[in-house]
């Protein structure tokens, strides 16, 4: 008599990859070694996402991601794809194959970003798990092109969940983990997942990828809140009568509340991107530094590098908190983290500060610890370790040793 | 087809309200030769709506809803005006997107309706005004029109922003004053018919709603062009009696006027365009 075997149904994408849990995905999932960009990194994410549709725009530095995209629907692993009108246009359309019950990513940079400005509310409000993929530029004017992330600042409330990656590995993991954490059913709302334009998407690095014949699940738009736009399913008649225009109390509390439950929706993502994100925050250096840098992308791998040589060649303890999700913001894990530092010092890569007005939200009325906004840098300007270090010892009163 | 999701579950009928047990039993589905006659008969698929009494927009409105051939699985895509206001009263999916989006949150809809069901026949038309349309909506609307997307786009065009307070449109005859046009329109009305044409259109019909039969034929000709050779465009006129003075019982008079100038009867059709519309006629379809 033969062994009984336990067998387990094994499904199929369309694209005949083979279906696997997000877990297994991200986290166990044999992986192997390969050199790519911020931009590969794109689409090898959605290579294993079953994704069914993607609009395209071109705009400097997004464009090379949205070609491959493009080359992605050609081999068949994605369903729709085309080049819309403007970022207006492209993000409307992307909301329509959102709205027909599509798994979904798009690109931009920049001025783009502003051009569709009007939409990310919209997505939103309509609960679209839509992914934005952004590839941080300056805004103009004058004309820049380069990388400068003030835009992000632009996106912190409109209802979307924003995360910003700090490496074309990071970037990888975090779109999958986006498309998983967006279409939970108590969450479902956009994710906006930065990345700081041509120091991620146009350099190379190692990063580890698990094989390219497995895939999320395919996307069931009919666990969605709201129901897909696709006549399958009963009319969501819920504004019997229209909210919109009316000058009435019921119909100012009906659009209140709906701003709150966007809001509460990014709120009930946090134990989602917890788990898929591995914590919304990382630690870096000594535990018990009394330099504590808080920064998120670019600005963080920079400040890493800082802490380094103040360890190594300064002699001071110092340490980096990067934020991975800045909506919804690790508040908690900030406050907690500051306890023993002397100094905190917000290093960024826009003139405006976005994180340090964060940051001191998170922390008034928590701690007297002297927070600076600084280094700051935009319009395309690097920022190089020894100039963060630099900054941090002519404010701490030390004298200048080993860099200048 | 979809007509299975307005059937009600029996345990819960007697809690439902009236218009809703209503839409199952006397609403025409599963007949692509419903139409306008069937209006005094049947349940209609707008509950009341929330215009001006004698607004001719409610009257198109009835009569396009009434002419659909496959309502059970046709998405309506609209914009922001008078128009949005009507549509949480429709008995089916509808979106409002934004002002002037239209067009592309449809070709978004329609392409993926196709990608996720290869073997149903999925309708998108879009219903709006004609600030979104000719306006603030020119670019999508023209760029979808490009694309050759197969979906139907109707203007509703009372050559006015009349949700606003009445400030002259895109759609305004030239001299024609309105708010932001102190003195009188300084440029013509945009032949938005002529320029759907030009941008690729199968089908292009323009009309006033004064008859409700030739509201049902257009309607039906663009959707079924649409659904298999590309982007058809309808431009109906529909005055806004508010704002240009007349009383509720005055919106038809005023639509024959103008049935006699520039809302002539004007029809465009390719040729391909012509095949479709002489099999559907053959079918018993039109």
């Amino acid at each position: 008599m033969p062994e009984q075997v336990k067998t387990e149904k094994v499904r199929y994408n369309r694209m005949g990859q083979r279906i696997v849990s997000p877990d297994y995905l991200l986290f166990e999932a044999p992986r192997t070694k390969h050199f790519i960009t911020g931009s590969e990194a794109v689409k090898e994410a959605a290579k294993r996402a079953s994704v069914d549709a993607s609009i395209s725009y071109p705009i400097t530095p997004q464009s090379e991601a949205a070609h491959m995209l493009g080359e992605l629907w050609r081999e068949g692993y994605i369903g729709v794809y085309f080049r819309g009108e403007s970022e207006f246009g492209v993000m409307s359309e992307i909301a329509g194959c959102a709205m027909a019950g599509a798994r979904t990513i798009t690109t931009t940079s920049g001025p783009g970003t502003l051009r569709a400005m009007e939409l990310f509310p919209m997505w939103a409000g309509s609960r679209l798990p839509i992914q934005l993929v952004l590839m941080a530029r300056g805004i103009n004017s004058p004309l820049s092109i380069q990388p400068d992330n003030l835009e992000i600042y632009f996106l912190l409330d409109t209802g979307c969940m924003v995360w910003h990656a700090e490496t074309a590995q990071e970037l990888f993991d975090m779109i999958i983990a986006g498309f998983v954490v967006a279409e939970q059913p108590d969450v479902h709302i956009p994710v906006i997942t930065a990345i700081d334009g041509f120091f991620i998407s146009h350099t190379r690095e190692a990063a580890y990828l698990p094989p390219e014949d497995i895939a999320l699940p395919p996307y069931d738009p009919y666990k969605a809140p709201m129901p897909p736009i696709d006549m399958e399913m009963p009319p969501g008649r819920f504004m019997r009568d229209p909210f919109v225009m009316k000058s009435n109390y019921i119909s100012y509390a009906t659009h209140a509340s709906w701003q709150f439950e966007v809001r509460a929706a990014i709120e009930r993502s946090r134990p989602y991107a917890k788990h898929y994100l591995r914590g919304l925050v990382e630690h870096f250096g000594d535990p018990e530094g009394e330099i504590l840098f808080i920064a998120s992308g670019t600005a963080a791998a920079q400040a890493k590098e800082a802490t380094q040589i103040l360890i190594h060649e300064e002699g001071i303890k110092a340490r980096v908190l990067r934020i991975k999700t800045i909506r919804p913001f690790p508040t908690e894990e900030v406050r907690e983290a500051v306890k023993g530092a002397k100094y905190i010092f917000i290093p960024e890569f826009n003139v405006i500060g976005w994180l340090e007005r964060e940051v001191k939200r998170a922390l008034y009325g928590y701690t007297d610890i002297p927070i600076f906004g600084t280094p700051r840098v935009g319009g395309g300007m690097t920022m190089p370790p020894e100039f963060i270090v630099q900054e941090v010892l002519r404010i701490i009163g030390k004298e200048v040793k080993h860099v200048g | 087809m979809s007509v299975k999701i307005f059937k009600i579950n029996e345990d819960l009928k007697e809690f439902m309200p009236q218009e809703i047990v209503d839409l199952e039993e006397k609403a025409t589905w599963g007949n692509p030769k419903r139409g306008v006659m069937d209006l005094p008969y049947s349940k209609e698929l707008i509950e009341e709506h929330s215009l001006c009494a004698g607004c001719p927009e409610s009257a198109a409105f009835r009569y396009i809803l009434a002419s659909l051939p496959n309502p059970e699985d046709t998405v309506i895509v609209n914009s922001t005006g008078c128009t949005s206001l009507v549509f949480p009263h429709i008995a089916l999916h509808t979106v409002h997107p934004l002002f002037g989006n239209q067009n592309s949150v449809a070709s978004g809809i329609k392409r993926v309706l196709e990608w996720r069901f290869p073997d149903k026949v999925k309708d998108v038309v879009v219903i709006a005004g004609d600030g979104a349309t000719i306006d603030i909506g020119l670019d999508c609307t023209l760029q979808s029109f490009f694309r050759q997307e197969k979906i139907t786009t109707i203007c509703f065009d009372n050559e006015v922003y009349a949700n606003t307070g009445g400030q002259d449109s895109g759609a305004t005859p030239k001299g024609m004053e309105f708010k932001m046009a102190p003195g009188g329109k300084q440029w013509d009305k945009v032949p938005m018919w002529q320029l759907a044409i030009d941008s690729g259109c199968h089908y292009v019909a323009r009309l006033s709603v004064s008859s409700p039969k030739k509201v049902e034929q257009v309607v039906k000709k663009a959707i079924y062009v649409a659904r298999e050779v590309g982007p058809t465009y309808i431009h109906l006129y529909t005055p806004c009696i508010l704002e240009i003075g007349l009383n509720a019982d005055q919106g038809l008079w005023e639509m024959r006027q103008r049935d006699k100038e520039r809302f002539k009867f004007f029809e465009y059709m390719t040729d391909e365009a012509k095949e479709v519309i002489k099999r559907k006629k053959e079918e018993g379809l039109l």
